[in-house]
């Protein structure tokens, strides 16, 4: 059983795309082989900045004959069917046999697929696997047509069996299949050639390659984390880094460099941040002043100088690096220091959030008001709420977050305590951006819960206004997480909010704004047209245009005052407002149930509580939610809602057939049978329970009161028959019934429970 | 091992040395104000078409945005590029650049040279295109790519072209940490002279000028002159009444192109630019690109038999 080795040799390939190449290439590769006949025992890939390597054992030197017979049209069937079925089996009229069927003759084809050599195999899907493969950006060079990451420069590709290694032979745009490869750009720059896996692992080490990229992500991590230790400092950890920078060294070597003291004044995020971001350093920590004061580089190099050179030459680099970093956070500071937090957003008034909704400043503007009133029901002063609404932008104006988009809201958070700020402010111009995924922490603090909400609300009732919709896998504006914002902010903080109410409030806003945005554009328009007025001569077309000009103004002017009229009348906003209200409210149910679901409750128990009163107040909707999810859990609870069902069934059917509506007047004087009797008796002790449980949305008690019913009903339904041939017998029991029915539905809609 | 140069113009000098022995016409600056060293009709029209192509220069290049009065060790608004290509792009465009690092007196055994993954693109130009940058001792030294697409067109053949921002690099060889201090000649002649010698004085005239002063209704002008004279050229038939040939004038036409670029980045710096607007400027520089590259594709140097 031979093995075979592929290796694909080419200019850089970035960091990012190495791994999932390797895998592809395996993928692709034995999946190539297996279709063809072949069969192998393991396989294994690996990524170098400069290859793609593929290692396969135990490979069948060739795949087996393979005979088929296919059975064809009838003898004498139309042209177009043989023809057709010619084509499918691959053969010629001529190859043909007639052999005889019950209905007749019959046409067979016999294809017979003679066992191919393990070399032919590969050289047709090596090749198709280059021709194809999934780059996620590729590129031509030279007077190429060939695709590849970067250029591709060598094929090595030999199976090797007791005899010895032999080339599989193959040509792709003009590269040739061999048995050589390539080490170290620098310090191993002469071709080799391998006979073996194991061989070319060994003499690639041998040319200052490290094969696996785990390999050199363990040697860098390694080497990091004990020179940091013998200087009493700390590495800080960073998988996603260390994964990509063994991704852009074939031979790490592990530089330890210092932090120019000018610089360790600056906030740790910054440095850290200004360090990953642009040199792909790891940040070192000392454990005893708690800053970042060291750095490590990973250089691809050895040299004389055992790194001196190299790593002066990173510290300057580095140096220039933090000096603007310094410059930005020194003028943000006296910027802050000079006119507020408040001065530096100002700029954002220039500053387009989405030309129908104005600028950071008009949305600024909104979440300030929002978290005003917001504010008292989570349990902030509404000044502070809105005192941090006004500056909780302010850092995207900043130089810093200019640099650094990522440190958003961080930055914030240290201008506003630069500032002045105080009393949870600055917290909630770092904390407001979240939660921004499923898995990140919510925000406890009042004003950050206020102004994250706020902040999120707004956005969600804008675009809503505007009419952008999510639609199926197309969120563009990230509606979806900002809802999911919400519903955690409210779940987690155990916060009773009348969504309603709020998303009402914040409509009005938005139309608010939307109508001064639309007032100051048209207003510009017609200074414009005033302008061009005064400037036009006098001539016939000229006049035609003036006509047209007074005409928009008059139109203009007719607009503006009619918008001045509906800002006097905002309740009539209000009213046109409900419609959208009503569908963004169900957009927060939608998320909600996919967001219970995830943790185990079922949409029909959501759709229950959803349709109860009161569904905009997430927590309590929740909670009647799990309420009931832990009473159906149990075996009372399953079977009440059989028996809720009989109840109901048999209700709806006399109501119908009789056109009446049994629901009031059940009296205990006309029960008869002792199952009657009981059952009028559990439903008063229920009533007494359930009523007042309610009043204080206990529903775990109210449900645990209704499931007790569950053995009267049953007892009922086992020794009464409802449609008695007593008129009077009978309405009573169905009115009874309708007691069952009211209270089942006073706590969820069980109509709507599946199953 | 190769000696270090001593000056700024050293370094220039080498280079011109290096890649005319390998082969490139060296051309001087194209004399309009751009951006990049891409912007010569040597990179972006030559790259489009079938013909072989190799040339090397330098362009001197404005970005006013980046003016900071010469205060700054390294933001210069006036700077210059070296810039090579080569079309098609050979299979050792990796090494040559390499040995033009070698010939200015950077040892590659005693640094440490990678690429890193940069892609390229330039919506000005309509034009994209993958490669690195390539970093030295961490600091990016050059640009590196291949383009795929100039002006809206496929390149076949593929060019590399290479970019080597001169200051930044010279600084680095030479062991400058301010860029005014770089020496720009050598030091031991009777009249030394440093980079701030020549030019700390013009980038205060033009960081003032940039920023503060530059007539913005005049520069408006003379972008909606340029985008419309652009516009007018091609519009003209292809033979010329006067001699009866079939003079396509792809190059006037792309020079009013550079000059709305250009325009546009002053009135960046001059801050009159909203975001919205941008976007839109941006595009109509790159309609006018695309038009240029549209008629040089049909011009015998862009590879149409005539």
């Amino acid at each position: 059983m031979p093995d075979l080795l592929i290796e694909l040799f080419s200019e850089e390939i970035p960091a990012r795309m190495q791994k999932r190449a390797s895998e592809d290439l395996q993928k692709l590769v034995t999946d190539g082989l297996v279709e063809a006949g072949l069969t192998y025992a393991g396989a294994a890939a690996f990524a170098t900045p400069r290859r793609l390597t593929l290692a396969i054992d135990g490979l069948t030197g060739e795949s087996k004959a393979v005979r088929e017979e296919r059975r064809g049209p009838k003898v004498g069937a139309p042209d177009k069917a043989i023809e057709g079925f010619l084509r499918g089996a691959g053969v010629t009229r001529e190859d043909l046999e007639v052999r005889d069927d019950k209905k007749g003759q019959v046409y067979f084809a016999v294809i017979e697929k003679p066992g191919r050599m393990a070399a032919d195999i590969i050289a047709e899907v090596l090749e198709t696997t280059i021709r194809n493969f999934p780059w996620p950006k590729s590129m031509r060079w030279g007077a190429g047509t060939l695709k590849w990451v970067r250029p591709l420069h060598s094929i090595l590709c030999i199976l090797v069996d007791e005899a010895g290694a032999e080339v599989v032979p193959l040509e792709v745009d003009g590269i040739r299949s061999g048995n050589t490869t390539r080490g170290h750009r620098f310090m191993a720059p002469e071709p080799f050639s391998v006979t073996s896996f194991d061989d070319y692992e060994a003499k690639l080490k041998r040319a200052h390659v490290v094969l696996r990229a785990e390999e050199r992500a363990e040697a860098i991590w390694a080497e990091a984390t004990n020179q940091a230790f013998a200087q009493g400092l700390e590495v800080v950890e960073d998988r996603g880094l260390l994964a990509e920078v063994a991704g852009l060294v074939q031979w790490p070597v592990v530089l330890l460099g210092r932090i120019d003291d000018d610089f360790l004044g600056l906030p740790p995020e910054v440095l850290q941040t200004s360090m990953k971001e642009h040199q792909k350093f790891f940040s070192v920590k000392n454990p005893k002043t708690g800053r970042i004061e060291r750095f490590v580089t990973v250089a691809n190099m050895e040299t004389a100088d055992n790194g001196a050179t190299i790593l002066a030459g990173n510290q300057k680099v580095l140096s220039a690096r933090l000096a603007d970093a310094k410059f930005f956070w020194e003028n943000d500071l006296r910027t802050v220091k000079t006119v507020g937090l408040e001065g530096m957003g100002a700029s954002l008034a220039d500053v387009t959030f989405h030309n129908k909704l104005g600028s950071q400043a008009d949305r600024i503007k909104r979440i300030e008001a929002l978290a005003r009133e917001i504010a008292p029901s989570v349990g902030a002063k509404p000044d502070l709420a809105a005192e941090a609404a006004r500056i909780c932008k302010s850092d995207l104006a900043s130089e810093m977050v200019y640099e650094f988009p990522e440190l958003q809201g961080l930055m914030g958070r240290y201008y506003a305590e630069a500032a002045g700020h105080d009393d949870g402010v600055p917290e909630a111009c770092e904390e407001h951006y979240s939660p921004l995924g499923p898995s990140d922490d919510v925000p406890t603090a009042p004003v950050s819960v206020a102004v994250a909400l706020s902040d999120k609300i707004d956005t969600l009732t804008g675009f809503w206004a505007i009419d952008e919709k999510p639609t199926g896998s197309k969120d563009p504006f990230a509606l979806r997480r900002a809802a999911l914002g919400v519903i955690r902010l409210v779940l987690e903080n155990q916060l009773r909010l009348t969504l309603c109410e709020i998303l009402k409030l914040s409509m009005s806003v938005v139309k608010q704004l939307a109508l001064t945005i639309e007032g100051r554009s048209l207003a510009e328009e017609r200074d414009d047209l005033v302008i061009h007025l005064t400037k036009a001569p006098q001539s016939a077309a000229v006049s035609e245009r003036r006509r047209a000009i007074d005409d928009r103004l008059e139109e203009i002017s007719e607009r503006l005052s009619y918008m001045e009229e509906n800002y006097a009348t905002s309740d009539q906003i209000q009213a046109n407002s409900s419609i959208t209200v009503t569908d963004l409210i169900s957009f927060f149910h939608d998320r909600l149930k996919v967001f219970l679901k995830d943790k185990g409750i079922r949409h029909d128990i959501i759709d229950a509580c959803i349709a109860m009163p009161g569904n905009d107040d997430l927590t309590l909707l929740v909670k009647r939610a799990e309420a009931l999810a832990a009473t159906l859990a149990t075996d009372d609870g399953e079977n009440l809602i059989q028996g809720f069902r009989r109840a109901n069934n048999i209700l709806t059917q006399a109501e119908e057939a009789d056109g009446v509506e049994y629901s009031y007047g059940a009296d205990i004087k006309y029960a008869e049978e002792p199952a009657e009797k009981a059952l009028f008796a559990a439903l008063d002790a229920a009533d007494a329970k359930i009523a007042p449980a309610m009043e204080t949305q206990d529903f775990s008690t109210a449900m645990t009161a209704m499931a007790a019913l569950r053995g009267p009903i049953d007892q009922f339904f086992t020794d009464v028959q409802v449609n008695a041939d007593s008129a009077l017998l009978r309405r009573n029991r169905l009115n009874l019934l309708s007691r069952i029915r009211n209270i089942c539905l006073s706590v969820a809609d069980l109509t709507k429970i599946e199953g | 091992m190769v000696d270090k140069p001593r000056s700024f113009q050293e370094i220039i000098l080498r280079l011109q040395t290096y890649w005319a022995e390998k082969g490139c016409a060296i051309l001087q600056p194209y004399d309009m104000e751009v951006g990049a060293g891409t912007f010569h009709p040597a990179t972006t029209l030559r790259a489009l078409g079938d013909k072989p192509w190799a040339a090397a220069y330098v362009q001197p290049s404005r970005r006013p945005t980046d003016g900071r009065y010469g205060e700054n060790p390294n933001r210069l608004q006036h700077y210059y590029q070296y810039q090579v290509i080569i079309k098609p792009s050979p299979p050792d465009l990796q090494e040559l650049y390499l040995g033009s690092l070698a010939a200015i007196g950077v040892d590659a055994s005693m640094h440490d040279i990678r690429f890193v993954e940069d892609d390229w693109e330039s919506p000005t130009l309509g034009a994209w295109g993958l490669g690195w940058e390539v970093w030295c001792d961490g600091m990016e030294v050059s640009q590196f790519t291949y383009f795929q697409q100039i002006g809206g067109y496929d390149c076949r053949p593929v060019s590399g072209e290479l970019t080597y921002g001169l200051e930044r690099l010279a600084m680095y060889i030479l062991g400058i940490d301010h860029v005014m201090d770089m020496p720009f000649n050598d030091q031991q002649t009777p009249i030394p002279l440093t980079y701030g010698d020549i030019f700390k004085q013009t980038e205060q005239e033009y960081a003032r000028w940039n920023f503060d002063v530059a007539d913005t209704d005049v520069l408006l002008q003379h972008f909606k002159d340029a985008e419309a004279e652009c516009q007018r050229i091609l519009d003209e038939p292809h033979e010329d009444p006067k001699t009866g040939l079939r003079i396509i004038m792809a190059h006037p036409a792309y020079d009013q192109c550079i000059k709305a670029s250009h325009v546009f980045n002053l009135l960046d710096a001059r801050g009159v630019i909203s975001v919205t607007e941008r976007q839109a400027y941006i595009g109509r520089v790159r309609a006018l690109a695309k038009m240029c590259a549209d008629a040089f594709v049909q011009s015998d140097a862009g590879g149409q038999a005539a």
